[in-house]
């Protein structure tokens, strides 16, 4: 009989702890942040998307090295010696034209061991977290600020320049050693 | 009642008819329930999302308010599944069923002194039998659906509401007792005045027995919101939906209107019983302070005055209930049983028979 009425009281007062409990929060401010219209604060050193800013490379190409899983490709053309690429922020000389610089989001681990090796910083995190794409190609980020027609063309002036210098190296050895002419006709396919 | 009402307020016979007719009818469903429907699904949404320090729904209107009116446009659009092996003739009836016998009840449901769909003199009497029709849709159901989930669901259900209606009908006949009536209308005018009429607090009148009724009518009313409580399948007592349990109860297997009329059902049966206690313990309609109407001398007023109050007082209990749901778990099948058998049925027995000695005092 004793257990009956202590049972009953219990109900109650729990109940009633309880009740007051969610009461309480019924008015405390929510916790939820609206997301696509307020955006959390990302904590420092957040790792996102990759950004390289083009003006600084020098295409080293130690990030593409140190990436773990070889997402960055990177393809350089030499300068001509008349050209002139001006230098980078922190006053190294470029030397490359880089017409190519492709980082794949779709493999990239978000790792940042290709941001530490850069000499001139070019290569950083952003805070961009929101990229996701239909097509996985999609997801190729090309960072080169030359056009296409432009980078063709530093690859055939860099060519022609090559063909020029091949021509008058040719040209000397010929007036010079006719002799083994011959043999160097045969060793050019293969370099 | 109403056609007394527009007479005052007309002075035309024909149109006060014709008002009081298309009012009659349409304003439970129409005006009441569907808006209340709408409001307190919004509503639960809004408090269990507070309650657990969330938002809830935001998106759509200002703080979310038109999210139950798009719910019902896209429950409108959705195609009615019926699977091939259920019992076709008593699946497409149950929601018919339940949904008539919840909205039934507000047949007799005092709104204010003008308004009440049926002045019947057993008023209590008919809700309680009418809404036994529920149980006998969700029954039919959770049998037609031919689903194990919904089969379970629908006998603990029935199980849970029989054993809840008796402490209901207890307490019910220890007010009856009082007030010496069954119909709403007349035991709401019989609390007028102020809050201290109410039956809560011992009822009309200044006399000894009012005092010797209060503790009484306070476990009495305790009593009655549990059972009504378990009744309408809300939590702590929803084992008949137990969504991690059963899937979804005795509606699993119903999609698109139907599956709405379920939920409206469950809606309406929630204000129901919130307005059948506060009907009871707490004035029905009648004010708590006294009308703006009087003060003013606009007597049109009162009327209006008084379907606010009673929709509040409802609202209010609605309020509680959601703010039980987010605040206690699940009750087990056997914990279940035993607050009805070994808890309030007894007590409740006990204050019939004190109740009883006191009103022959």
């Amino acid at each position: 009989m004793k257990e009956y009425f202590s049972n009953i009281y219990t109900a109650l007062v729990t109940i009633f702890i309880g009740m007051k409990v969610t009461l309480k929060h019924l008015f405390v401010p929510s916790v939820t942040i609206q997301y696509p219209d307020v955006k959390p604060e990302l904590p420092e050193r957040e790792r996102n998307r990759l950004y390289v800013n083009m003006d600084d490379c020098i295409g080293c190409d130690q990030c593409a090295r140190a990436c773990p899983v070889s997402c960055i490709q990177i393809e350089t053309t030499k300068a001509l010696p008349a050209e002139d690429l001006g230098k980078t922020s922190n006053g190294k000389k470029k030397a490359l034209w880089v017409t190519g610089f492709t980082i794949d989001f779709s493999k990239c681990c978000y790792c940042q061991l290709c941001v530490f090796p850069c000499p001139t910083d070019c290569i950083y995190m952003t805070d961009v977290y929101e990229f996701s794409e239909y097509q996985r190609d999609d997801l190729i980020f090309d960072f080169v600020t030359l056009t296409p027609e432009e980078r063709q063309q530093k690859r055939d002036n860099l060519a022609k320049f090559n063909a020029e210098k091949e021509a008058e190296k040719l040209k000397a050895a010929a007036e010079s050693k006719p002799k083994i002419e011959t043999e160097q006709k045969k060793d050019q396919p293969k370099e | 009642m109403m056609y007394d009402f527009f007479v005052d307020l007309f002075g035309n016979t024909v149109i006060a008819g014709i008002a009081s007719g298309i009012l009659m009818s349409l304003l439970p469903l129409f005006l009441f329930i569907l808006p209340y429907a709408l409001f307190a699904v919004l509503a639960e949404r809004k408090v269990s999302a507070h309650m657990q320090d969330r938002l809830g729904p935001m998106r759509i209107g200002w703080h979310g308010w038109n999210q139950t009116i798009a719910d019902i446009i896209k429950l409108i659009q959705k195609e009615d599944i019926v699977a091939s092996d259920t019992d076709k003739p008593l699946f497409n009836f149950a929601p018919v069923l339940v949904f008539a016998g919840s909205y039934a009840a507000f047949a007799a449901i005092p709104f204010s002194s003008y308004y009440i769909g049926s002045e019947v003199d057993l008023g209590i009497f008919y809700i309680i039998a009418v809404t036994g029709l529920v149980v006998a849709g969700i029954l039919m159901a959770g049998w037609a659906s031919n689903n194990k989930y919904s089969l379970l669901g629908s006998m603990r259900s029935v199980a849970q509401i029989v054993s809840y209606e008796i402490p209901t009908m207890l307490v019910v006949l220890s007010l009856v007792m009082v007030s010496e009536t069954m119909s709403l209308h007349t035991l709401s005018e019989m609390q007028t005045g102020y809050f201290w009429n109410w039956y809560i607090f011992g009822g009309p009148g200044f006399s000894l027995t009012k005092f010797l009724l209060i503790p009484s009518m306070l476990i009495g009313f305790i009593i009655i919101y549990i059972s009504t409580l378990a009744e309408v399948n809300r939590v702590p007592f929803d084992i008949p939906e137990a969504e991690s349990e059963l899937v979804a109860g005795y509606h699993t297997e119903y999609s698109g209107m139907k599956f709405a009329m379920f939920f409206l059902a469950e809606y309406a049966n929630m204000y129901a019983v919130s307005a059948i206690v506060a009907a009871l313990f707490f004035g029905g309609y009648q004010s708590p302070v006294g009308y703006l109407g009087n003060l003013l001398g606009v007597e049109w007023l009162i009327p209006i005055e008084q379907f606010l109050w009673f929709a509040a007082k409802g609202l209010f209990f609605v309020f509680v209930q959601m703010w039980l749901r987010w605040t206690l778990p699940r009750l087990r099948v056997d914990q279940l049983m035993a607050v009805s058998w070994k808890y309030l049925i007894p007590i409740a027995f006990v204050n019939l028979i004190v109740i009883g000695f006191i009103t022959l005092i």
